[in-house]
């Protein structure tokens, strides 16, 4: 009932972009996601467009997970479309509806920021669906290695990142065994008003929390039953290498990157 | 008269998704009214969820169901199955929520719609049936009890819902033998007594054998066997094929029985089988008495 269904979730697979390093793709993903923001100019869009679509094609994903992942965004892309649309003044005015008017900027506006978001939730996704959490974080936790000199928990903070990733499936699961065992026993969980509500999600949301928390607590013993120390020294099963392929992508990028700036 | 019936189920997890499982592949399958029904099968082979479908949690994704007279494609209907068809999940003692072990029982009850005093009745007769002292208990967070009375609170809290039809997802598994034993008694008392059908998912053969009137055996999604405990433990080539094994009792006779020895091997209780191995004995003492009797007359 409620698994499957998270956005940008990782499917695996063996495509160029899944075996790429995921500090390259993390810079890869943070050049377009930024030239997306500061590019201004229709060409530029079409470029970065165009760019993006071949990524998405270099994954060997179906379109359809992408458009999925849009349409899980479809209200937050109405709203500032429609809110670009109506409120930004303008002198050329397309259509007048009472008090809204609807000008040739607001449109211009409108339709900017919607390809800009649209861009951005499908690159994001891109690095989702093709790289897997641990990998991610794993990725991150070089990216940022070098602040633990000033004192930051990389490591900490990445590994916390893993756990808390890792337990999403699990508590979707564990909460839709719940629900669906509740449900039996005829609990409405989603019916009557705002303290009705809040009080029939009790039988769902007190069992599901007694079970996290025995589950880090059970997480946390076998950590230290396997000697787990976070921090200085440790190394990883699969170290993360830089290869041709991950040279060629981080040069692309900043060389977007670099277009987007200075035009 | 059958209680449930099932044509062509078939089920699909996340259609239409990357993660598409398909979890039932064209089962039918009839289960009459007052019966004990088992429900075996390797783990992942489609059990769980064919009981869920029984209780009108989910529809099937092909195929025709009726339960109690219902038709579980209409989802108005479904939705009210839960008032006919008591499931007990696997680990139910991990969905207790309330803060006495009273309120938790209740909660069936009072989200039927009954008096105070008939949900009071209800509760105290459940916890009774589960072996557990209502004055004792009821007064107590389920939070601070062990795991196996948690799971007889949480199975109460279904027996309080007095249904037609009884669905149990292993609910002997982590129990101690004599919890184990008691149990099974008491659900099997539920059907003699008030007529109830019971249908118990289990890994326990002894379990099944010892209780069952029926059993299905599932494999994979699929239907492999159905038929009477004696007439499946019979085929234990096939059982071991799709992961399962044949009662112990069973395989002390086959295994007798292989090794020359001329005993009976359709025998599913431990009393059968203390009852064969004795005739057995004594059938051979008699033939040392003749034995010995033949030596001395050839001296």
């Amino acid at each position: 009932m409620l698994a499957g269904r998270t956005f940008g979730q990782y499917i695996p697979g063996n495509s160029f972009f899944h075996r790429l390093d995921p500090r390259a793709k993390v810079v890869c993903v943070l050049a377009i996601a930024i030239s997306v923001i500061i590019a201004n100019k229709w060409y530029e869009f079409t470029l970065l467009a165009g760019l993006t679509m071949l990524l998405i094609f270099l994954s060997r994903l179906p379109a359809r997970l992408f458009i999925g992942g849009l349409r899980s965004f479809w209200v937050l892309l109405a709203i500032t479309f429609l809110v670009q649309l109506l409120f930004t003044p303008g002198n050329d005015v397309l259509l007048a509806l009472g008090p809204l008017r609807v000008s040739r900027e607001g449109l211009e506006a409108g339709s900017l920021i919607f390809v800009r978001l649209s861009l951005v939730i499908l690159i994001a996704s891109l690095l989702t669906l093709t790289t897997s959490p641990i990998n991610l974080t794993a990725g991150l936790e070089s990216i940022f290695a070098p602040l633990k000199r000033v004192g930051v928990p990389t490591h900490e903070l990445a590994m916390m990142m893993t756990i808390a990733l890792r337990f999403v499936p699990i508590l979707l699961t564990e909460a839709d065994i719940i629900i669906k065992s509740q449900q039996s026993r005829g609990a409405r969980l989603n019916s009557g008003g705002v303290v009705g509500r809040a009080k029939n999600l009790l039988p769902l949301f007190v069992p599901l929390f007694a079970g996290a928390l025995r589950r880090a607590e059970e997480l946390a013993i076998a950590m230290e039953a396997r000697c787990y120390r976070g921090g200085a020294n440790r190394t990883r099963m699969n170290s993360l290498v830089f290869r041709l392929p991950d040279y060629i992508i981080i040069s692309i990028s900043l060389a977007v990157l670099a277009g987007a700036a200075g035009l | 008269m059958s209680i449930i019936k099932a044509e062509n189920l078939t089920h699909i997890y996340s259609q239409g998704t990357p993660f598409e499982v398909t979890s039932l592949k064209d089962i039918s399958l009839e289960i009459k009214q007052g019966e004990f029904y088992a429900l075996v099968g390797a783990t992942g082979s489609g059990k769980s969820t064919l009981v869920q479908l029984f209780n009108g949690i989910m529809a099937p994704t092909r195929g025709n169901l009726q339960v109690c007279g219902v038709d579980v494609s209409n989802s108005a209907l479904r939705r009210e199955l839960w008032r006919k068809v008591g499931l007990v999940f696997q680990q139910p003692e991990q969905q207790l929520f309330e803060e006495t072990v009273y309120k938790d029982v209740a909660f069936g009850p009072i989200n039927l719609g009954l008096s105070v005093a008939e949900v009071e009745e209800r509760v105290a007769d459940a916890l009774h049936l589960v072996g557990l002292e209502p004055d004792r208990v009821s007064d107590m967070s389920p939070f601070s009890l062990s795991g196996g009375i948690r799971r007889k609170v949480a199975i109460a809290g279904v027996l309080a819902l007095h249904t037609e039809v009884l669905v149990l997802d292993e609910p002997t598994a982590g129990l101690d033998p004599v919890s184990r034993r008691q149990l099974m008694e008491r659900i099997d008392c539920l059907r003699k007594e008030r007529g109830v059908t019971v249908v118990l998912v289990s890994h326990s053969m002894e379990e099944v054998a010892r209780w069952a009137g029926r059993m299905a055996v599932l494999d994979h999604g699929r239907l492999a066997l159905e038929g009477s405990p004696l007439e499946i433990f019979n085929k234990s080539v096939k059982l071991r094929s799709v992961g399962l094994d044949v009662p112990l009792t069973v395989e002390l006779m086959l295994q007798l029985s292989a090794n020359g020895k001329p005993v009976r091997t359709d025998i599913l209780t431990t009393e059968d089988a203390v009852d064969e191995i004795a005739r057995l004995l004594k059938q051979s003492d008699k033939n040392k008495d003749i034995l010995s009797q033949h030596e001395t007359n050839h001296d």
